[in-house]
């Protein structure tokens, strides 16, 4: 996941990086964006499904938790495709994560008066092969996930 | 707004019809028509049928358990249908599975709250 951008095109792969506003109207741009980036390793609508879902996820942590609904943060996401093996980074320059083993609890939400589910860390844990979530309070929350696209390989096979 | 909510009461029961996609950022929307509709109706039960819903998240997740503990603290039942397998999944993954029936179709679930009610 340490790959620099320019190492990842020396290496055969392919890179992408997103900025936008921490406004609620682009998760829905961040996700087909990200799905439209991994289309060229063929995924299956299973896998587009995850990657959409996890997206989608990280990024409303950058605006609710992250940014507090302020449409004046920025939300980044970077994505990498190394061989079969797409990488995402999403990140926020917001409050950061004070207790980050709590918020990885499934059911957990620090707003339940939002009727947020605290389901969004498990959902990336399970729709992805590797994650992490790297926080510093006062700084921001960078996510971290890996997903190995195995569609390719199905079909020849 | 890439939602659409489609509203039907039909006696005690509200029937609530999503087309397009539940996110945080639709959520809201879907909330407070839902809130709104029981409020005004003699809303006992209630129906969600996601047969065009295309993509959910966890935000939809804390919309349909709000609206389950509403239905619940009214004395009713909250039942859905037409779930497709990434929604089905992700109902198992919460546990809401547990505590919400999954029909078919509308039919089947409306034929069970007839016979609930």
């Amino acid at each position: 996941m340490s790959e620099k951008l320019e190492d990842v095109t020396q290496n055969g792969g392919n890179f992408m990086t997103l900025q936008f506003a921490s406004r609620s109207e682009n998760e829905a741009f961040a996700r087909v964006a990200v799905a439209a980036f991994v289309t060229q390793l063929d995924p299956t609508m299973d896998e587009l499904t995850d990657l959409k879902t996890v997206v989608s996820e990280a990024v409303t942590n950058c605006i609710i938790h992250g940014y507090d609904n302020d449409p004046n943060g920025i939300v980044k996401i970077s994505a990498q495709i190394i061989e079969e093996t797409i990488s995402i980074t999403i990140e926020d320059n917001g409050h950061g994560i004070e207790d980050l083993e709590l918020a990885k609890q499934p059911l957990y939400t620090s707003k339940p008066e939002l009727e947020r589910s605290g389901m969004g860390f498990t959902i990336m844990e399970n729709f992805m092969d590797e994650f992490e979530v790297i926080s510093e309070l006062g700084s921001g929350t960078r996510i971290r996930m890996k997903k190995r696209i195995e569609s390719k390989k199905a079909l020849y096979n | 707004m890439n939602l659409q909510l489609e509203l039907e009461q039909r006696r005690q029961v509200l029937i609530v019809r999503l087309r397009g996609e539940l996110d945080h950022h639709t959520a809201e929307t879907v909330r407070t028509r839902m809130d709104e509709a029981i409020q005004r109706g003699r809303v006992e039960h209630l129906v969600l049928s996601l047969e065009d819903l295309t993509f959910m998240d966890s935000s939809g997740l804390g919309v349909i358990l709000g609206r389950y503990k509403v239905i619940k603290n009214l004395g009713g039942k909250m039942v859905v249908c037409h779930v497709n397998p990434s929604v089905h999944r992700l109902f198992e993954l919460s546990g809401l599975f547990k505590i919400l029936a999954i029909y078919e179709n509308e039919r089947s679930a409306l034929t069970e709250l007839e016979v609930v009610s």
